[in-house]
């Protein structure tokens, strides 16, 4: 507190102040909305500003997250201790049926071998992976992206799929020099083509901001059931066919929702895929396809 | 000269300890944490951090201070830009508009204060991204994160004080 002698000035600078605050708040206002427009418009240089930013706090996100991980870790381990013995019974079971598909995919591959030596089919451009590291969620209810220790200089490109266990995950959306954010399937921008494996329905799935993803422009009558898997068909380009993404679990009045065949939720280390295919920049451009 | 420059520099410092410990929260409140539908809901620790800052501290935690830690949130999050620059000016304005209830309060009354802030923010952001996305999302996944942020309050502001004492001395 300041003086008496200095009242006047106080009583004439109170107000002054009180103004000037509430036109800052209101230009920030103005600024965070204005934000939000150009946001819109302008997507492209936001997003590169984007990676710039990530960029530089992606070393102190990947030091912090590595805590968390191993404390999930150590907690996961001692609850995996007590059910060790279920767990060993079931993976008996599994190992034995999963040996019987590996002869029947040995079979199958050596058949598939002689037929397209037959038929000369041009061999599929290779693949390479690049593993990366989750180092951070957006912690908001609203938006579905994880931040991953791979970028530029690993020879990650936007639109790269991101793979994980048992299927697709998602896509690159953004690339920095040594971190990149994936868009997960189920984020509400999040749009991928896919075919129903058994009724070769084409569809587009959606994301909702919910655990399970909608399929769009299915026709009404479409032959769609429950526990059918739901694959990448390829269009478009951006994604190979036949990547797994999800299940069909529920098919009503509302619409048929997805789940994606990969918990979302704890994914730790991921794979982002190349297949080189020339639509890496989203454009649609005619020699594509 | 009352101060010299190490003095200066020492109080700069100790200054910048709420902004700093501000983006701290922001990006604990990004650590990926294995848990089955955790990250839709995870507390919003920015949210708490600024609450307390701007209560205790509102010399240190100006508007231009806000916006620029929201700011920084919507460029790590990947939402869309201004969205939580916006949440943190306005829940600035409005705690410091009533900042002489909450600095006299008690610590139940300093909750339930937060409570409305944190119901005031999650509409706000609901309404921005229903709006930015051009459809009416769902409340309750942010509904859930406001309940979970009220629930960590009272750990996150034991923290806060900690901090406050150490580098503010009180």
């Amino acid at each position: 507190m300041k003086s008496r002698s200095s009242g006047s000035v106080i009583r004439l600078a109170a107000p002054l102040r009180a103004l000037a605050q509430r036109f800052s708040f209101l230009l920030l206002v103005l600024a965070s909305i204005a934000l939000m427009m150009v946001g819109k418009i302008e997507s492209v240089s936001v997003d590169s500003a984007r990676a710039r930013v990530t960029d530089a706090f992606a070393p102190i996100l990947d030091a912090i997250s590595r805590p968390a991980a191993t404390a999930a870790r150590v907690v996961e381990s001692a609850v995996e201790l007590e059910n060790a013995f279920d767990e060993n019974q079931r993976l008996r079971a599994e190992n034995a049926r999963l040996l019987q598909w590996k002869q029947a995919a040995l079979r199958l591959e050596s058949e598939n071998h002689s037929l397209r030596g037959l038929l000369h089919v041009t061999p599929e451009p290779s693949v390479s992976y690049i593993a990366a590291r989750v180092i951070a969620t957006p912690g908001s209810s609203f938006v579905r992206t994880l931040v991953v220790t791979a970028g530029r200089r690993d020879g990650v490109r936007k639109g790269q799929a991101a793979l994980s266990g048992a299927g697709l995950i998602g896509r690159v959306i953004e690339v920095g020099e040594w971190s990149s954010r994936i868009l997960l399937l189920t984020d509400i921008n999040a749009r991928v083509p896919v075919i129903l494996a058994n009724s070769r329905q084409r569809s587009i799935l959606a994301g909702d901001n919910s655990d399970q993803a909608k399929l769009l422009y299915l026709p009404p009558d479409s032959p769609v059931q429950v526990g059918e898997r739901v694959v990448t068909s390829g269009d478009g380009g951006l994604f190979p066919p036949g990547l797994p993404v999800g299940v069909v679990t529920a098919v009503s009045e509302r619409g048929v929702r997805v789940l994606p065949s990969t918990d979302l939720a704890r994914i730790e280390h991921l794979r982002l895929v190349d297949y080189g295919l020339p639509a890496a920049d989203l454009e649609p451009s005619p020699e594509s396809r | 000269m009352t101060a010299t420059f190490w003095q200066r520099l020492d109080k700069a410092g100790r200054n910048l300890a709420p902004f700093a410990v501000t983006v701290m929260m922001v990006l604990v409140g990004m650590v990926p944490v294995p848990m089955p539908g955790y990250a839709p809901v995870a507390p919003n620790l920015t949210l708490i951090s600024v609450y307390y800052w701007t209560i205790h501290r509102p010399d240190l935690m100006r508007p231009g201070v806000a916006f620029v830690i929201g700011l920084l949130q919507d460029f790590l999050t990947g939402g869309p830009l201004g969205v939580n620059a916006l949440l943190l000016v306005v829940t600035q304005w409005a705690v410091l508009n009533q900042r002489r209830v909450f600095l006299a309060s008690t610590f139940a009354l300093l909750l339930f204060g937060f409570t409305l802030v944190m119901a005031g923010a999650v509409v706000l952001q609901w309404l921005s991204f229903s709006v930015l996305n051009g459809a009416a999302l769902s409340i309750l996944p942010a509904l859930f994160q406001g309940l979970l942020t009220v629930a960590a309050f009272p750990a996150v502001g034991w923290l806060l004080i900690r901090v406050h004492r150490a580098f503010l001395n009180g």
